[in-house]
């Protein structure tokens, strides 16, 4: 644990994405405290007399977006959904990907590869489009999101703990377990699943940003969480008519989705390298 | 080689049958009744018997998905909720748009990745390599429609270099194509870093270098021409995650082709449109695996087929 707290922090990149995790998981906490204002409040004062959205001042730090609502404020609580629906569908994804992929891997045979099988049609739909689908035909919402993320990202995980646990299920201390007479359920707990935490640390880690991406696009189409609540993605596709106008709109969230994306990027890949030295370099 | 390719087209076909099942269990999911829908609300029900017999809504599950299947194959994928038209020929006219944006943006990805990860790889772990390295996440961290609002917003508006969306000059195609390439670059570079840091490993690199061959020589004849095939192997993938891109790109951009219909159809909730553009992807990119499937064994003999 040491070794790897050593190797992890000579990777200046993946701290400072630690570094916006916690800034940003702080800001989703503490949302309500830290807002000045309510995200949905609409001020009078919050528009140009012509109707237009105020560019940042001393009491709109962040402007005020086209309904005259606190830009400030509603990124605060779009972190809560970015990172509510990042680390909730994300989570979901992993703990299906890892079962399946296990289950596929050490029991091969008709199992897995029907397991298997049904990862490559899953492959088939583009992942934004097969959301897109199922958002469509379900009604929006936040649970319905968070389904539909987990629905189309478990197939990636899946396909990397299968390829593993292949792997390890060739090696001796597998076969010993087996001669020794332990079941299959102790087998996978036991001695199969601790070598792959690592693994699923990784790409658990890497799944969040995918995740955070992907919400952001569902809301930009506007198939994402459902007004009021605020979304990153939602934020800019209600001002894109203002765009020229008012750039710090489009400009401000979408910093904040590149952001944080990018942290759990980084943190990921500096995970892999420290989890397992012998990757090292290759990126 | 023959058994193989026989594998893959099986392969291939096995998972369209999968791709029709799932489309066909997605228009059961939706909550609408479409005979309520056709028939308005103050139908009888012999009215609304009489269209579902129509419809075909009277036969078994089995039956109900041959017919869907047979429609299908003959390119018949149902009406449009909002145009009054058929699917098909709405989605056969967006095509060739989107097909020549796809394109341009392999170029893009391409002429991105191949010199940035060549670069990195002949910096490995030297500030240039760790710089090309963080942009490269950074490229795939982003947002597409984040980052085309903002090639719009500096290059468009600001500087006044590129029109601001539209299609039909080549001016209109260099935006969307970055928009849509620039994360696919990001790949490509990490991919060309790791498969030419694998090559220059050889035995051969060291005795080009021995006899004292110029390092940038070294790197173009005989590194870059290894490590290329692989990547180059890869392009066939790209069309999945481009089927996702252009929904985004080309509402940005207003690029006519099937993902602008598709942002329409989600706005106004056409999901016979939305599930004729989700097969069709399908469609594509079963075909882009097939081929670079096929491919990789001719373009790098050393890959082993299975």
């Amino acid at each position: 644990m040491a070794e790897f707290w050593t190797r992890f922090k000579r990777d200046r990149l993946a701290v400072a994405g630690i570094f916006v995790i916690v800034l940003f998981t702080l800001a989703a906490l503490l949302a309500p405290m830290l807002s000045p204002f309510d995200p949905s409040e609409q001020f009078l004062d919050g528009l140009t007399p012509e109707g237009s959205p105020l560019p940042p001042s001393e009491r709109f730090w962040f402007g005020t977006d086209t309904n005259g609502r606190d830009q400030f404020s509603r990124l605060l609580y779009g972190a809560r959904t970015s990172m509510m629906i990042g680390v909730v569908a994300n989570g979901i994804a992993v703990v299906l990907g890892a079962v399946l992929g296990i289950v596929a891997g050490y029991l091969k045979g008709l199992t897995g590869a029907a397991i298997m099988r049904f990862t490559d049609l899953m492959m088939a739909f583009p992942s934004l489009l097969l959301a897109i689908a199922l958002a469509a035909v379900l009604k929006p919402g936040l649970n319905i999101v968070i389904l539909v993320i987990a629905l189309v990202n478990w197939v990636q995980i899946a396909r990397v703990i299968y390829a593993e646990t292949i792997a390890i299920s060739e090696r001796e201390f597998i076969e010993a377990a087996r001669a020794m007479g332990a079941g299959t359920g102790r087998i996978l707990w036991r001695h199969v699943f601790p070598h792959l935490i690592p693994t699923i640390i990784v790409y658990g880690t890497l799944g969040i940003a995918t995740t955070v991406l992907l919400e952001s696009m569902l809301s930009f189409l506007g198939r994402g969480v459902q007004p009021p609540t605020p979304a990153w993605g939602m934020m800019i596709f209600e001002s894109q008519s203002y765009f020229l106008n008012a750039p710090w709109l489009v400009f401000i969230p979408g910093a904040a989705i590149l952001v944080l994306a990018l942290a759990f990027n980084l943190v990921g890949d500096g995970l892999r390298d420290a989890l397992d030295p012998t990757q090292r370099g290759r990126g | 080689m023959l058994r193989y390719t026989f594998k893959r087209l099986a392969a291939s076909l096995f998972i369209m049958f999968g791709v029709t099942v799932v489309t066909f269990a997605l228009t059961y999911l939706i909550p609408a009744d479409p005979v309520a829908m056709i028939a308005g609300r103050n139908s009888t029900p012999e009215l609304r018997e009489n269209i579902r017999k129509q419809l075909g809504l009277d036969q078994p599950l089995p039956v109900q998905y041959a017919t869907y299947v047979s429609k299908l194959a003959q390119g018949d994928m149902g009406r449009s909720y909002a145009r009054k038209s058929e699917v098909a020929p709405l989605i056969a006219s967006r095509l060739p748009p989107t097909l020549l944006l796809m394109f341009a943006a392999i170029i893009a990805e391409l002429l991105i990745g191949i010199p940035a990860g060549l670069y990195a790889a002949s910096r490995r772990g030297r500030l240039g390599d760790k710089l090309a390295m963080a942009l490269s996440f950074a490229s795939v961290s982003t947002p597409q429609f984040v980052l085309g609002l903002t090639l719009l917003y500096v290059f468009a508006y600001l500087l006044g270099w590129f029109p601001l969306g539209g299609y039909g000059k080549f001016s209109h195609v260099i935006l969307p194509a970055l928009t849509l390439g620039l994360a696919g670059g990001g790949w490509y570079s990490r991919m060309m870093r790791s498969s030419m840091i694998e090559v220059l490993r050889n035995d051969y690199i060291r005795t080009a270098r021995a006899k004292g061959m110029p390092e940038w020589r070294v790197l173009l004849k005989h590194g870059l021409r290894n490590a290329i095939l692989p990547v180059v192997a890869m392009i066939g993938l790209d069309i999945g995650i481009f089927m996702s891109g252009v929904v985004v790109v080309e509402s940005v951009f207003g690029w006519p082709g099937i993902g602008q219909l598709m942002w329409q159809a989600i706005q106004s909730l056409d999901i016979p449109i939305i599930l004729g553009v989700t097969t069709v992807a399908a469609i594509f990119i079963i075909l882009g695996n097939l081929i670079a499937d096929l491919l990789a064994p001719l373009i790098d003999p050393r890959i082993k087929l299975r």
